[in-house]
């Protein structure tokens, strides 16, 4: 394996110091064929034009791909005055231009001394196909990926055998297939229905969208029987194939709402669900979290924006819940109605502050680039925030769950839930492990709040609209169940993402409501009530 | 003619009762004989705005008779307010006829918008007076009916019935912001002509807009003043204070919860349609659940379980919120969210509550 490549790292070395060599007088050679070509190009009609793309992409120089986008694009002019073509940079009426035949710059011209060389369609056409073809030799394997997906999409049949010489040589697997289905896509048209059958068996379930229209048009109109049949069963894989595929995307679009239901849900869960307590401003905290990332990205380049922002919006939110326990909810305890309200004004409160001190407007907080774009699962393409957010909330329901389970503060948490007067009997300080676990709850949507940064708009309204979800999904889970509302939020965000292509997303958002509301109707303690003794509360 | 003498022990009712006449004739002779350049001259926007605090004060005695007497914190009255209002509205839109911007005679202009050609089933008839009012009623009755029944039957109480309620007016929310849900969608219902041949936006109208508002809030007074001074009301307070204990004593606790939470909504419902035709519009943003909540926190603010407290705290909040947002529309939200803590911790028996416990003291 090693001897291999480095036998080929020497090979290239060593033909690259040759070409290096060769260069002068090759290019001399090469670069009065170039101008030969493109003197005409000034007086030629479109017919003209065609015969000398070609014989452009027939010249082996390092410039032709350039000449031929510009000339694809309109920016190939002539400059009379000089009598050579040149390509235009910009569209200013004092133009920057370099020579098309060397690349040169030439700094700027008036465009009144250049003459545009035209283009049309079809003109375009072959170039976009000539183009092609001339990545298919490319060094860079990127490029003829790109040369095969472009032939793809406008299959030439002479191009076939530029295919089969590169498919010869290819040694990237993803390029081989990429040119078997070009073959094959031209072998569909070929006069053999043999050939035809074997074209359509080596299509059938591929997932690029180019190969169903001449296979469903084969499958309904070729004349032979056999190759008919053929074209129809690689059709019903390929349309398997796409649903499956469509089922993934569900599955992940509801994977990734579900996540972010739970991040929204989680904090409550702890406060609603372990303490009791009712906080209508939980929604609120989640948009400190947001302000919080927002404001980090202020100070610090967006790469490291995110990993600070998380901590910190943890400590704002916490603060601010520990603040809101010792000063408004440790006096309601045991009245769920009143605090229930007195939150709800806190809630009120918190939004106006933050359009008072940041304006009413939305702030735009901007995603780092290790979360932007897309990642490739197979033929499964998905977003890479939300991958990340997916993660994310794993991890923030791993710590919270660890949290809970293994530490003291946990311990004493749960002593709290189960019996008051018992742990305080054993020396748990029950007002400080109160006012602890609301800290952790509301650290929890603060941290929430930096996901949903990346996710929608950061305003004062951010909390609103995500506060009947997440009660919903406590409510639904089972109050005073962690695992419940994960369950619930998973299922929740994916039922929610099925509904939606045949309802559209406001629709299924109410049926959803409307589910839930039935649900709990039908089981007021949600999918996982509580048991035994702590249930009587 | 003697008063009975539920009524008569309800010192605080005959004042708000009181109150209302002397509103009810004095406001529309100010409105009306006093010239509008002498100083005692009550607007017509001012007439408007009375009105619409009175239609509060109806929405605030509805939410009172549930939370106050019953126990059950309603986070969705403001959705049956809103019903009732689209209800009324409806009707006020057909009213329009041929005048809209389109002027076709037979589909409101939204419609003509949307493309559609003929009306959708659930707006036939809703061009009859008698039957938009029936629907006024009938609508959010029918709903609180059906959602009572099931939630008081399956025994969702307490926090949870709340957030269910909250639910269902977020869930209405959306669903009414579709277009093609057929109400309008985003804008609502509005640029209303007429009622019953009358032009609203006359000054007399307007009187007479505020005098029926006087008029079903003083109704809507007595009928839950009367309801709860009966063995019925008595049943409502020991389901407050606690089921379990009414249910074992064999009052069919989920019917009674049923029947009077529709009747509630019923009046919040005749609230809602007495507002639509005072402020001209009525759209999605009323179903908002912030809406809900401010009803409550009236009450709280008035006293809960007094029914005049909720009067009381309905006018003297939106008259705040009416003078703030002009003065200093940053504060309202800090001033309305103070209130909410403030009151729960400082006086949760609201103001009337206070001011008898002060006289019991003295």
């Amino acid at each position: 394996m090693l001897s291999r490549s480095l036998a080929r790292a020497g090979f290239l070395t060593l033909s690259l110091l040759l070409a290096l060599l060769a260069t002068p007088l090759a290019r001399a050679a090469d670069d009065a064929a170039l101008r030969a070509a493109l003197a005409p190009m000034r007086e030629a009609d479109f017919n003209d034009k065609l015969q000398l793309v070609e014989q452009l992409a027939a010249l082996d120089h390092p410039r032709v791909a350039a000449i031929l986008k510009a000339l694809a694009d309109s920016r190939l002019y002539y400059q009379d005055a000089e009598n050579r073509a040149v390509i235009g940079l910009d569209e200013a009426a004092d133009i920057a231009i370099e020579d098309a035949a060397s690349g040169a710059a030439l700094g700027r011209a008036s465009k009144r001394d250049l003459g545009r060389i035209t283009a049309n369609n079809r003109l375009r056409n072959l170039i976009e196909n000539r183009l092609a073809s001339l990545g298919l030799s490319s060094a860079d394997s990127g490029q003829r990926k790109a040369a095969v997906q472009a032939f793809l999409k406008n299959p030439d049949p002479a191009g076939t055998e530029r295919l089969k010489a590169r498919l010869a040589v290819e040694t990237d697997n993803d390029i081989q297939d990429l040119l078997t289905m070009a073959l094959a896509l031209v072998d569909l048209a070929s006069p053999d229905a043999g050939v035809r059958a074997r074209a359509a068996t080596i299509l059938g379930g591929r997932l690029q969208p180019e190969l169903r229209g001449p296979l469903a048009r084969m499958a309904a109109e070729d004349a032979d029987p056999a190759a008919r049949e053929a074209a129809r069963i690689a059709l019903t894989r390929t349309e398997f194939r796409l649903q499956l595929l469509g089922w993934a995307e569900t599955l992940f679009f509801g994977l990734s709402l579900g996540s972010v239901l739970i991040l929204a849900a989680i904090g409550l869960a702890v406060t609603f669900g372990v303490m009791g307590v009712i906080n209508m401003a939980h929604g609120e905290l989640m948009m400190l979290g947001a302000y919080t990332t927002w404001l980090t990205q202020q100070w610090l380049p967006v790469n490291w924006s995110l990993p600070v922002a998380v901590p910190l919006a943890f400590l704002v939110a916490a603060l601010a819940g520990i603040a809101i326990e010792r000063g408004v909810i440790r006096f309601l305890y045991g009245r769920p109605l009143e605090t229930l309200l007195a939150t709800f004004g806190v809630s009120l409160i918190l939004q106006q502050a933050v359009r008072s001190i940041f304006s009413p407007l939305n702030r735009s907080v901007a995603t780092p680039d290790w979360m932007s774009g897309t990642l490739a699962l197979g033929p499964l393409e998905v977003t890479l925030n939300r991958l990340v957010i997916i993660g994310f909330c794993i991890a923030v329901f791993a710590l919270l769950w660890w949290a809970l389970q293994r530490t003291r503060l946990g311990l004493e948490v749960r002593a709290v839930t189960q019996n008051r007067a018992m742990a305080q009997a054993m020396g748990v300080r029950s007002a400080r492990v109160d006012a602890l676990t609301f800290g952790l709850g509301s650290g929890i949507a603060g941290v929430a709040g930096v996901a949903l940064s990346q996710l929608t708009n950061v305003g004062p309204n951010l909390g609103q609209s995500y506060i009947v979800d997440s009660f919903m999904v406590v409510v639904f889970g089972g109050v005073g169940n962690l695992w419940g509302t994960l369950v619930a939020g998973l299922s929740l965000g994916v039922a929610n993402k099925m509904v939606e292509p045949w309802a559209g997303a406001v629709l299924a958002k109410i049926l959803v409501l409307a589910f839930l509301v039935l649900f709990i109707q039908k089981r007021p303690r949600g999918l996982f009530p509580q048991r035994g003794r702590a249930a009587e509360a | 003619m003697r008063l009975p003498a539920w009524l008569l022990s309800d010192r605080a009712g005959l004042a708000l009762l009181a109150v209302l006449v002397v509103l009810v004739l004095v406001v529309p002779a100010l409105n009306l004989l006093v010239p509008s350049d002498h100083p005692l001259h009550l607007s017509a926007y001012t007439v408007t705005l009375l009105g619409k605090y009175l239609c509060y004060a109806l929405l605030a005695i509805s939410v009172d008779l549930v939370w106050g007497y019953m126990g059950i914190l309603s986070l969705g009255h403001a959705a049956f307010f809103a019903l009732g209002g689209y209800c009324f509205g409806m009707y006020l839109m057909r009213q329009i006829g041929a005048r809209g911007v389109y002027g076709n005679p037979d589909l409101p202009d939204f419609m003509v918008f949307l493309n559609w050609h003929e009306l959708p089933w659930y707006w036939q008839g809703f061009d009859q007076f008698w039957f938009a009012a029936l629907m006024v009623l009938a609508v959010p009755g029918l709903l609180a009916f059906v959602f009572g029944w099931f939630a008081f039957r399956s025994r969702v109480s307490g926090v949870y019935l709340s957030i269910i309620t909250q639910a269902l007016t977020y869930a209405l929310m959306l669903a009414f912001f579709r277009n093609e849900m057929g109400f309008g969608g985003n804008n609502g219902l509005t640029d209303f002509k007429e009622a019953l041949g009358v032009p609203l936006h006359a000054d007399g109208t307007r009187t007479v807009l505020f005098g029926l508002s006087a008029l079903a809030l003083a109704g809507g007074y007595l009928a839950c003043r009367w309801l709860v001074s009966t063995r019925l009301g008595r049943v409502l307070v020991a389901i407050r204070d606690c089921e379990p204990r009414a249910r074992f004593l064999g009052y069919r606790v989920e019917r009674i919860k049923a029947l009077v939470f529709t009747f509630s909504a019923m009046l919040a419902g005749v609230a809602g349609a007495l507002y639509v035709p005072q402020v001209g519009i009525i759209n999605p943003g009323e179903f908002a659940p912030l809406n809900s909540i401010e009803a409550v926190i009236w009450v709280a603010i008035g006293g809960r379980g007094t029914l005049v407290g909720a009067v009381v705290g309905a006018v003297l909040v939106n008259y705040a919120k009416t003078w703030l947002t002009g003065a200093l529309p940053e504060a309202w939200l800090f001033a309305l969210g103070g209130l909410f803590v403030a009151v729960t911790l400082l006086l949760p028996q609201g103001l009337i509550g206070w001011l008898r416990r002060r006289e019991a003291a003295a």
